[in-house]
């Protein structure tokens, strides 16, 4: 009985002392964490049961020495590039002190791209691919929202295209675009712009058709004051219906831009593409016994870069949209 | 003047249903001065708001029309504004740059600064210079009708149109508001047709009132002339007998005339017809 009486007490005790604070920072701070030491625990139980032909499924602490590794290497080839150009530089400075007319060569260094310069290339990569698609699924979107007419005419289109998998765009997109893109000195590489195109063909959707519910779904009231203004279709589209819709625009940016980060790594390991997706697959293939610890890196990698990428779009939705009380998540 | 200022002859509108047409309004005619004030009141869904959207152009009268000096409406346009029930401000944009793209839309060759001046006047006619930074959400409803107002003053209008301006206000904001329409009419001898649901309001604020038949193919069931010299005082019209004898007469006829009561039979069927309609247009 003393018992049952004393718990209600402390309880009361906490909270006159004005504990929100903590609690606050209890479930901010200390929950998540408390998920990730469960989750590290259960993989590294897990991981030592699991014997793969490439030795030992790798734990947290194989994966930690992997990341490590990847960095000196990324260091040491910056360290190999440093020292070539410097000797390049000191070679054409000797050759062109003997002959004034001789015209210095610069060669590129052409060791292997490093784990940091492939996350590199999947960036810029996945943002080339999402801006595409984002220039052509906004407008269309609006034009969506706008016209019954123009959504009953592309719905089916948006229907059938939505749910196709990249890797069933890629054969298609890799042949055309070595039979269009045909240039001598091309400025972008083939597997560069086949893994850009099957990005934007699978991240135009979410864009496309949440540009169209909000275009749609504008207040009725909005669109009288702009009849009754009469404002052109110019105005009326970049005054109305432009910030009344960049909610749901936004809403479906992020959803693209997940979509085109998952896209990406499938599609830049068949394009062979030198970022993420080409990393998984090159060590795959190499088949060493840190090839799955390196691999986790790049998928833990993968990970935090696609949420880094959502909370950039946040971010970037919190500075356009004027709706500051809206609660973004 | 031999022909009216604005005029509504043979009015009516259908509006397609599952059902077949259903006659919302039928044989409105209506003729009003320049500068009158009018108020439009009847029960709810007796097409009051239909009246004042074919006026703005906003619906198309299925029959007859509507002229304004000698032209035929058939499209929305800034000689005739509209100050809606929810404001309709744009939220994005700040009590100034909502008048501004008003102004802006109807300049008539007005100079930058013209119309900075123009903005700020109308901001101040209703008594918003004080806020004009601010955007619609930080300030209150009675502010932002005021705003609403500024909007539709800043078109200078031929005909100024307001669907139940005060509906969503307090009692207080709500008098507030009243006297500063009627001070602005006062100033700038606006035509303006009102929409209201309040006896008081009406009497206090119109020239002529215009009660309207319930629906379907309402029209318009009498008009009283409101014969009270200006400018009224709503303290001391409170005690007057004309003014009573006007909201004896208004208020006759919505709850003798023009009785609405639904039998608590008719009321069932009504909902569940509702609900079979809204289930029926979900399913299409």
């Amino acid at each position: 009985m003393s018992k049952q009486q004393t718990v209600p007490m402390i309880f009361n005790q906490v909270k006159q002392i004005n504990w929100p604070s903590l609690n606050q920072f209890l479930s901010a701070t200390a929950l998540p964490i408390v998920g990730i030491v469960i989750f590290l625990g259960l993989w590294s139980l897990m991981a030592k049961n699991i014997d793969t032909s490439l030795g030992k499924f790798p734990g947290p602490s194989a994966v930690w020495q992997q990341s490590k590794v990847l960095v000196e290497e990324h260091n040491r080839q910056q360290d190999k590039a440093e020292k070539f150009y410097v000797r390049q530089n000191e070679r054409n400075a000797t050759r062109l002190a003997k002959d004034p007319s001789y015209e210095p060569k610069i060669r590129a260094f052409t060791g292997a791209p490093t784990f940091f310069e492939q996350i590199w290339t999947s960036l810029y990569t996945v943002m080339v691919g999402f801006l595409v698609a984002s220039l052509l699924a906004i407008p269309l979107g609006i034009l969506c929202g706008l016209s019954k007419n123009a959504y009953t005419a592309i719905n089916p289109l948006i229907q059938l295209f939505k749910p196709v998998s990249p890797l069933a765009w890629l054969p298609l997109v890799t042949m055309v675009v070595s039979a269009v893109y045909v240039s001598t000195d091309p400025m972008f590489s083939k597997s560069f712009i086949t893994s850009a195109v099957t990005v934007s063909l699978c991240c135009l959707w979410p864009t496309l058709i949440n540009t169209a519910v909000g275009v749609s779904s504008i207040d009725k009231d909005l669109l009288n004051v702009s009849k009754v203004l009469r404002l052109n279709a110019l105005s009326h589209v970049i005054k109305i219906v432009i910030p009344s819709s960049i909610p749901a625009i936004f809403t479906g940016l992020r959803l693209s831009l997940g979509i085109g980060w998952m896209v990406l790594i499938a599609a830049e390991m068949l394009a062979q593409n030198p970022g993420l997706g080409k990393f998984v697959w090159d060590e795959f293939q190499n088949g060493s016994s840190e090839s799955l610890a390196r691999i986790m890196v790049a998928v833990l990698t993968i990970g935090v870069i696609g949420f880094a990428l959502d909370r950039l779009m946040l971010m970037l939705q919190r500075k356009v949209s004027w709706d500051k009380s809206a609660v973004l998540r | 003047m031999s022909s009216h200022h604005l005029e509504l002859t043979q009015v009516g509108i259908d509006f397609p249903t599952a059902k077949g047409p259903f006659t919302a309004l039928k044989d409105v005619n209506l003729r009003i001065n320049k500068g009158e004030f009018i108020s439009l009141i009847g029960h709810s869904g007796c097409g009051k708001s239909t009246v004042l959207n074919i006026v703005a152009g906003l619906h198309q009268a299925s029959t007859g029309g509507v002229i304004l000096d000698n032209q035929e409406v058939n499209e929305p346009g800034p000689e005739r504004a509209v100050v809606f029930q929810n404001h309709s401000l744009l939220p994005w944009l700040s009590a100034y740059k909502n008048v501004e793209l008003a102004v802006k839309q109807t300049s008539n060759g007005r100079s930058k600064k013209e119309m900075k001046e123009w903005v700020e006047h109308n901001l101040e006619l209703v008594h918003m210079s004080h806020a004009v930074d601010k955007l619609p959400a930080e300030i209150s409803g009675g502010m932002k009708q005021r705003v609403g107002i500024a909007r539709a003053l800043a078109m200078e209008p031929k005909v100024f149109l307001m669907d139940e301006p005060f509906g969503a206000l307090d009692a207080l904001t709500r008098a507030h508001l009243q006297d500063s329409v009627m001070e602005i009419h006062a100033q700038l001898g606006n035509t303006v047709i009102m929409i209201t649901h309040d006896v008081d309001e009406a009497v206090l604020l119109s020239d002529r009132i215009v009660m309207m038949t319930n629906g379907p193919a309402a029209t318009i069931g009498e008009i009283l002339p409101i014969e009270l010299s200006r400018p009224r005082n709503r303290i001391e019209l409170a005690d007057n007998p004309q003014y009573n004898h006007y909201r004896h007469e208004v208020l006759k006829f919505l709850y003798e005339k023009q009785r609405k009561v639904e039998s608590v039979d008719e009321h069932r069927k009504k909902q569940t017809e509702q609900k079979s309609e809204t289930t029926q247009s979900n399913v299409a």
